[in-house]
Order: C-alpha cells, then structure tokens, then sequence
C-alpha cells in the first residue's frame, strides 16, 4: 500500500473545511454556481467571476429524503444530490446563487425538474450523440452560449470574449497540473495510492482558489516523485496495477477502492468522469471559444454518449500506457447507460485488450460490503 | 506426519477437507454451520483434534496441519494459517474433482451466493456472482421449500413429479408472494416446487449466459449431488452440466490444495534461509 | 426468396404462421422497416414505400435471452424486444429491412448500439428537451437526415409530394382512430379499455392502411349503434378510469383486464399506443419536415423535459372523458416515467382532485395478486 502523506485530508474533512472558506466567501460576495457534471463548461463560470462547485453527493445519509419523492430504483448518486438539496443539508448547495444542470442522464434530466422547484436550475440540452459531429457540436455551441446569455441575464453582467478566453487558459493550467499528478500512476512499482488519487482530486472541488488548486498539485507531484526516487525506484512489485473505470466513484471510494488496495492491488489509474479522461483534453486557446469549448466537452467520455467509441480508444491507450493488468468496472445501481455499455467494456478488455475484468453493480449502502470484498479478493487471486 | 486442511464455512454447511504430504485427499466430512461461523469453526477443530490432526499448539501436541479458510464464514476460522475466497477454491477444488480438463466452467449454487467460475489450465480467468438478491441461490429453494413445508431433499422429489408453474419474480420475497397465491390457487405442491426449481435453473443459465462457457461444465457446492438440477441445468444451456457427489467438497478441496501450496512455499522459504 | 431462421421447425404454429405471413409480403417485394417507437415520423417509411412495423415486444419469453447481454435491472419492453432480435423469434424484426431507433430513454438509446450488431439500426436523434431555442431546428434536421438514409439504403427519392400524400393518409388514419378511442367520451361507456388496447396494438401488424382504416370505422359504427341501442341512458356505476404512464400492452391483462374485471371501465387510455399520439394531426400545408417536427416533437412521453403539454393534455382527457380516477403505469426501471410519477400524482389529486393509483410492474406475473389486491383497493376508494 502507498502511504499517504502527512496532511492528508479525506473527502469529508476537505468538504468541512471548504464550507466555512465558502461561507466566508460567500459573506464577501462571492458568486457561486452548482454544477453536477463535467459535461458542463466551468469555463463560463470563471468568466462570470462565480465559483462552480460540485454537488454530486457521495454520502448514503440524505438518500431516505430522496426517496420521498424519487424512485427507489435509482442512481444513489441522483437520489443523494436530491435528498440534500431537499433537506438543505448541503452547504454546496445551500450557497449556490444558481444551479446549472444538463441532460445527461435520464435520472438527472427528469430530477432537475424537481429541483428546480427548490433553486432555480438551469438546464442544458446535452445532444444525445456526437453524429453526426458537425450537427452536434453546433447544438452544443448554441447550448453553451445560452449558458453564458443564463449568468449575463442572471448577474446582470456581460461576459467578454477575453473573460472565457482567460478562463480557458486557466483552466487549461490546470488540467495540465492535475494531468501530470494523475500520470504519477504510469510509475513503476507505484508511488501513488488510487485512493489518494481519488480522493485529492475530489477534494480539491472544495479549494476555491485556481491557482491554489494548482499548487497543490504541483507540490504533492513532486513530493511523490522524490519519495519514488529514493525509495521506490529499481524495487520490483507483484501487486497487480488496476485500472478502475465506469461511473464516478465518490460515493463507494472506501467500499471499493480502498478495498482494493487494501487486499493486495494498486490502482494506478481510475478512467471516470472524476478521473484523468477529463483532463488529458485541452481547451483550444485560439479561435472562436464557444466552438472550441464545444468541441472539448462533447468529446467527454461518458456512456450518455451513443454510439461511444472514444471512450474505448482512449481506455485502451490508457491501458497500455500505466500498464494495466484488470479492470475494475463500478456501475452505480440502475445507470442504464453505464450498465448497457459494460457489455461492451468486458468485451473490449477481454477480447481486445487481453485483461481480466471484474463489473460490480453496488449503491452507497453498506449492505454489499462483504459481498463485494469477496469478489475483489478472487478477482486479485485470479490476478497473482 | 503434516497435513493440510481446508475449511469451507458456508451459510447452511461446513466441508472440510483434509491432504496428506503426497496431496492425496484422506478425510472429508461436512457438519452444519448452526447459527454461528464461529461456534462451527470451533467445533471443527474438536473434531479435527480427535482425528489427530491439530489446528493449533497443545500442551500434549504440536500443530501439524495448515489451515486454509474459505467461504462465507472464511473470517470466523481465527486458527487458519490464511483465507483465501471460495471463488478460486471452488476452482481449485473442480479442477481436482473433474481431472486436468483444459478449460472447465464451474457453477456453484450456494446458500448465498451463486458463482459461475471460468477456469482454465488451473486458474481462474473470469467469474460472476449474482448481485445481492437471492434470486438464484439455495437461499431461494430453501425459503420455497418452508412455504410449502418440505425439506431441500422432499422439495426436489415434489419436483421432479411436477409440471413447473411459471415463477417469474426476480426477487425472493416477491417470489415467496407469487408462490402463496398459487397455493391460495390450490395449485399442486409438486407444481409449485417444479416451477421454483426450473426458475433456479433459469437464473443460474441466464448468469452462465453472460460469461464464456468452457466445453466442460461442472456443478459444484451444496447442489452437486442433485443430477435433477444438473440435467435442468444441462437443458437450459444446450450442453452437458456434469455433478457428482464429491462436487460439495469442491471448496473445501480447493482449500486444503491452496494450504498445501502454502506448506510448500514456507519450506521453500525456510531451506533458503538456512 | 427470402429465407426462415435456422431454428424455424422448432416454433409454435402461431409464430410459424406469423413468419409465414411476412415472408410473403417480402416474397412480394414490400420493404419493411422496424421502429420502436411514437417519435419515429412514420410518414416518412411511407413515403419511401415502405411499411413500418412496431417492434416494441410485449412478452415476458424473450427476457431471459436478452438478460445474457443486458443488465436485468432494466425495462421489461427493452428487454423483451432485444432478446426477440437476439433468438430470431419476431418475425418482423427478422424481416425488417432496417431497423429505426430513437434516442429516447437511456436504456433504448445504448440497446441500439447492441441491436446493430445483429440489424442495421438507424438511430434518430431526439433532442432532450423542446423548449431550447435549438430543438426544433435540430429534429427537423433529424427528420431529413432520415429521409436522406432511407433513400440511400434504398437507392430511391422520395419526393415532398410522396411525402406530403403520406400526410394526408396518416391524417386520415389518425381522425378515424381518434374516433374510435373517443367512444370511451360516451357515458355510460360504449367500448372497453381492454378492446382499444388491444386493437389498436393488432392494427400495427395490418400491414395496409387503407384497411386498417376501414376496419376501425366500421367498429366504430357498430360500436356507436350498440350503445345507442342498448346502453344509451341506462346508468352505471362503474368508475371511469384513465390509464396513463408507460406503453402497457405487456402487462394489459394484468392491469387493464383486471381492473375491468373488477368493475371499472377504462375509457381513456393516455399512453403512446392510446389516444395522445392520435388527436395531434400534423399540418398538410406549408414545409412538409416543419410540420412533421412539429408534430413528433410533442409526443408527450416523458423523456422530453420538462413536459407540460402532458399535464395539459390530460387534463383536457381528464374532462373530456368524465375521469373518476387515474391508473398510472411505470414499466420497472423506467426513469423518466417513473420521476415524473411524482408530479403526475401531484398533477391528478390536487389540480383535478381525483385519485391517483401508481403500479411499478414487469411483466412477470409475479406480482398479479399483488397488483389485483391494490386494483381493489382503489376501486374500493372510487366508490
């Protein structure tokens, strides 16, 4: 197991801690918006001087909340984000001036409705498909410019060109930091612990300051890298490298990923939507912004997306790049998308790739727990 | 004399088996779990102890067997020397039991859980479990076969002599429903079990579907035994299931294997030493 | 010649006789296209020739098969419908020239992908939403992009005029269906849910349009001269169901049977195989793919969000046809229905005061009893 550092901070001390910092904020003025997606375009947030900040809810708690008015056979992560938006639990939300939505999925498209009865969300109509590209990325271009018409209309302000342009340039700064962070999983024994990876990138939604942000990773990369040097370097290692995919994984990290690691593997890469794929694609600096904002956003790789075949290139490039040897597919209960394409995934990683796969179904209970440590411990002696 | 055992604690029995120094299997038995994993595993030992073989150091005797744990109850054995999941035990264990076949899939039908397991030249290359609901497992059949006041072996002679009812409820409480107002319906009780067992066979194929199936299949576990399920089982997946009465050990089997390899590998360890 | 599938002998007389029944068509030359559902502009299948036919399977004997590729937590409609395609059993999958899906839920949306691999599936992109500046505009697109495939894949034009003519016989098909369904207005009622159900899922096998057409009038009128005759002012109390929510041919008999049996009468059904798709006619004049984005873009499922003309439409069924209560159905796993369930029941209690009962179902009989018990109850509750 790879230690973690010093100051560690889990998701939840971070979320404590980034509630007060925001209410501070907030106190000052701050704007802030409420995002769900990484389809969503945080670029335009920047440049309407707000703070997007997240608020997909990874805790089981306000899910019994949820219920009462949303179906139980539903994704936990929607059913949570409701439930605290419903018992106004979540300080993320609570602050948030306005919420910004899109129609990803078919839970979340249906369930902002609701939630636009408690604050004010506006939705984007995310095309069902990337094909035919040309007609996609105009749809997407046009919802991305009524996003930015929205935060004009509802601040009262005008966004400039060279506000989205500087915001682009930042943002890309950052991914670049975050990328060269997640990237410290190609090293070989590992230096990085997935939970850790998981958890600091989750986290870092709750260090408001970009540049702070940026730092931060900055720093524990070269923190990592030296401890690699010196103590990791030339040592050899049978712990199996596993690469965990699927849908975001927040909300079951300790009941999985820190399983994993803890029976005997190390996940040197998580491809999610909370994980490197987000990152490696840049925001085009020049030329028209709102044309290349839409073509780095409909390129994400979720499995809203029909048909998908990037998300498979790019996981097979990942694969051979941190020299994966089994995939770990998480699906939150009742994601059709995610849980029709994992067909697909364990034929493409089998078949294509040669790698063992494992698919796990599971919600944010604790119920499975033991269940699934059974099945991550034969899937890790099937590895060794 | 060292000996290697293998415990397999399930939700209804134990198996325990046990291998001498030349990997030959010389002892077997099967004792049922009770309410507690633990009051079992410890009961196990006694019996073990009165074999001569012992899990732990005596005052009068030395340990002289590994210990390897397995299943549900894997945990609550404290005296194993490790645990290891009956998923990759249940394939060791078939691959004794069924002889060095290239490839062998292996179902097992547990208490709580159904495993369907690729194995192939010995190791396991895929596996899938059912997800948390019941539907599927011995669970299901047991919890049928109180409603109609039978016990598991009377539930599959009442099937084999009846027409099956279609039972389509995915879950067990449902199906618990389903299978109340066909009794309230005055349906047969031969019916009633033929049609819960042939909603078994249909899940476990269903499961078996989702995966690659080896030329060879065997069932394992507690249902192993039961040529009727393996020949529903067989019909469903248009291929030969094979059982036999060994089958059930196939865990514990598997067990004892991985505790001889153990064994093998701290001697190993312990020649380089010196 | 077209052939039969491999495992032909092994089938029941009646599925034999259905192959045998399109193979002929085909033998004929008639090109068949398999849709799976209400947004598909169908004008547009009859105007390159061709005859679209529903694929969407209302039986539960597919489902095991399917669940060998998808996920079991899913739509029992979805399910059924692939794992037909999967084990050759419907003919008219196995027939169709094409298939022509939509990008309506998420389950049907990433099934599609997995049904090309066994049929060429072309896919319509629905947008999610109407009311973004954009969308109408972009299904209009969607809807030439379609025709330009269907000319494609059969190396034809079709003309506005073949379309235009469509138009008008899907027009005229859709007045006398409206009719027809309108029979559940008359008080006490003259037709039950359960034969408008029925019939109006049968006539998407009648592969001619004209006498589809002449069939339901026909009914209607022998319909209309027996309730004039004989029901006409008698009094009845048996309450006036709607039934609402998700297509429920494969689990009528559990739900539209039952509760007919139990003593109520289903005089509106408002689902996509009920009256809601019928009564919106689409425009004859002006630019043919306007009016028929129009037109598909407000089928009321509950995909599009939000999704008022729904609630405005019901509303409007709910006074037309004298609605004592509401039955609504939600296939197990469909989101969207089932989200906006919570706004549906809201909608009916407190908006038109009337109950409202929901049933989350398969099609399983699992749950007959079940499902019967709380019919019932709700009957009970109406009075």
């Amino acid at each position: 197991m790879q230690k973690l550092p010093d100051n560690f901070e889990t998701y939840d001390e971070a979320r404590q801690r980034g509630f007060l910092a925001l209410k501070e904020l907030k106190d000052k003025g701050q704007r802030v918006v409420g995002i769900f997606c990484s389809y969503v375009p945080t670029e335009l947030i920047y440049a309407a001087g707000a703070i997007p900040v997240g608020l997909c809810a990874n805790s089981e708690e306000p899910i019994p909340a949820g219920e009462t008015r949303l179906p139980r056979n539903l994704c936990p992560l929607i059913k949570a984000s409701y439930g605290f938006a419903l018992t106004e639990k979540c300080p993320y939300f609570y602050f948030s001036d306005l919420v910004v939505g899109e129609t990803t999925c078919d839970g979340k498209k249906k369930m902002f409705e609701l939630m636009n009865e408690i604050k004010e969300t506006f939705v984007m109509s995310l095309p069902n498909s990337r094909e035919p590209r040309e007609a996609a990325v105009a749809a997407w271009r046009s919802e991305i410019i009524r996003l930015k018409e929205k935060l004009e209309d509802f601040y009262h302000i005008t966004i400039t060109e060279d506000q989205i342009r500087e915001a682009i340039r930042l943002k890309n700064r950052e991914r670049v930091a975050f990328q060269t962070y997640l990237e410290l999983g190609k090293l070989d024994p590992p230096a990085l612990s997935g939970y850790e990876m998981g958890t600091k990138t989750d986290a870092s939604a709750f260090t408001f300051d970009i540049n702070d942000r940026i730092r931060s990773f900055e720093e524990r990369t070269r923190e990592v890298l030296h401890y690699w040097e010196t103590e990791r370097k030339g040592k050899t290692s049978d712990r199996p490298r596993i690469m965990v995919t699927g849908c975001p994984n927040g909300g079951v990290r300790d009941k999985l990923l820190k399983t994993i690691e803890e029976l005997g593997g190390d996940i040197v890469l998580i491809d999610t939507c909370g994980g490197i794929r987000t990152q490696m694609q840049k925001v085009e600096e020049t030329g028209d912004v709102y044309t290349a904002l839409a073509e780095k956003y409909i390129d994400i790789t979720c499995s809203v997306m029909s048909p998908n075949a990037p998300r498979f290139e790019m996981m097979g490039k990942l694969m051979d790049e941190f020299q994966v040897d089994g995939v770990v597919e998480v699906i939150l209960q009742a994601c059709h998308t995610f849980n029709v394409e994992a067909y697909n995934v364990k034929r493409y990683v089998t078949e294509q790739k040669g790698v063992p796969y494992l698919g796990l179904e599971t919600d944010y209970s604790q119920a499975d727990k033991g269940q699934i440590a059974t099945r991550l411990g034969a899937f890790l002696e099937m590895l060794s | 004399m060292m000996y290697y055992t293998g415990i397999d604690i399930g939700s209804t029995a134990a198996k325990i088996a046990v291998l001498d120094e030349t990997g030959a299997a010389i002892d077997r038995f099967v004792i049922p779990t009770g309410w507690s994993s633990r009051m079992a595993a410890k009961h196990i030992a006694e019996l073990l102890e009165n074999k001569g073989i012992y899990v732990q150091d005596t005052e009068e005797h030395e340990k002289n067997t590994l210990v390897v744990s397995t299943g549900y109850g894997r945990e609550a054995v404290e005296f194993a020397d490790k645990q290891v999941t009956e998923i990759t035990c249940h394939a060791k264990g078939a691959q004794l039991l069924f002889q060095k076949e290239k490839a062998v899939s292996v179902i097992d039908v547990g208490g709580q859980d159904t495993k369907v397991i690729l194995v192939e030249n010995g190791l396991v290359s895929d596996f899938l479990m059912n997800d948390k609901c019941a539907a599927g497992t011995g669970k299901f059949i047991e919890v049928m076969a109180n409603r109609l006041n039978v016990d598991i072996e009377e539930m599959f002679e009442l099937a084999k002599a009846g027409e099956p009812i279609p039972i389509s409820a995915l879950c067990t409480v449902f199906a618990e429903s389903e299978v109340i107002s066909y009794i309230a319906e005055g349906r047969s009780r031969e019916d009633i079990a033929s049609g819960v067992i042939a909603s078994v066979a249909n899940k476990v194929a269903t499961m078996c579907k989702r995966q690659r199936l080896a030329e060879k299949i065997v069932l394992t576990g507690g249902l192993s035994s039961n040529s009727y399920f393996a020949a529903l089982l067989s019909d469903r997946l248009g291929q030969p299931v094979e059982n036999s009465s060994e089958g059930r050990y196939a865990g514990a089997l598997g067990a004892a294997m991985t505790a001889k390899k153990l064994g093998e590998r701290r001697s190993r360890q312990r020649a380089q030493v010196q | 010649m077209q052939k039969l599938p491999d495992n032909f002998e092994t089938y029941d007389e009646t599925r034999k006789a259905g192959f045998m029944k399109v193979k002929e068509l085909k033998d004929n030359g008639k090109r068949v296209i398999g849709t799976f559902c209400s947004y598909v502009p169908c004008e547009i299948i009859y105007a390159a020739d061709a005859v679209p036919c529903g694929l969407c399977a209302s039986s539960e004997e597919p489902i095991p098969a399917a669940e060998s590729v998808l996920p079991r937590n899913l739509c029992p409609l979805i399910k059924a419908s692939y794992g037909f395609a999967l084990t050759d059993k419907c003919p008219y999958f196995y027939y169709s020239d094409l298939i022509v899906g939509e990008t309506t839920c998420d389950g049907k949306k990433k099934m599609f992908e997995l049904l090309n691999e066994i049929k060429e599936t072309y896919v319509l992109k629905l947008p999610n939403s109407r009311d973004y500046p954009g969308a109408l505009k972009e299904w209009r697109s969607e809807i030439i992009r379609f025709k330009e495939k269907l000319e494609d894949f059969y190396g034809i034009t079709i003309t506005e005029d073949k379309i235009r003519e469509a138009i008008r016989m899907k027009n005229k098909e859709r007045e006398i269906m409206t009719e027809y369904l309108s029979l559940g207005k008359l008080y006490p009622a003259a037709i039950s849910g359960y034969e408008m159900g029925t019939r109006t899922d049968a006539a998407g096998f009648s592969f001619d349009i004209e006498e589809r057409c002449r069939t339901f009038a026909a009914r209607t009128e022998e319909l209309k001269k027996y309730w004039e005759e004989n029901i006409k002012g008698t009094e009845s109390y048996r309450p006036r169901l709607m039934v609402t929510g998700c297509p429920n041919m494969g689990v009528r008999d559990k739900i539209v049977k039952a509760v007919e049996e139990l003593g109520a009468d289903c005089v509106v059904i408002d689902t996509c195989n009920g009256i809601r798709t019928q009564i919106d006619k689409v425009d004859e004049t002006g630019d043919v793919y306007d009016a028929l984005a129009k037109k598909y873009l407000n089928v009321t499922c509950s995909v599009m969000s939000p999704n008022k003309p729904r609630f405005e439409e019901m509303g409007r069924l709910i006074d037309d046809f004298r609605v004592d209560g509401v039955i609504e159905v939600i296939l197990q796993a469909c989101h969207t229905f089932n989200i906006e369930a919570y706004n549906v029941k809201r909608y009916v209690t407190e908006e038109k005061g009337l109950p409202y009962l929901g049933l989350e179902t398969d099609y399983s009989q699992a749950d007959k009893g079940q499902i019967a018990t709380r019919l019932g109850a709700f009957l009970e509750m109406l009075g």
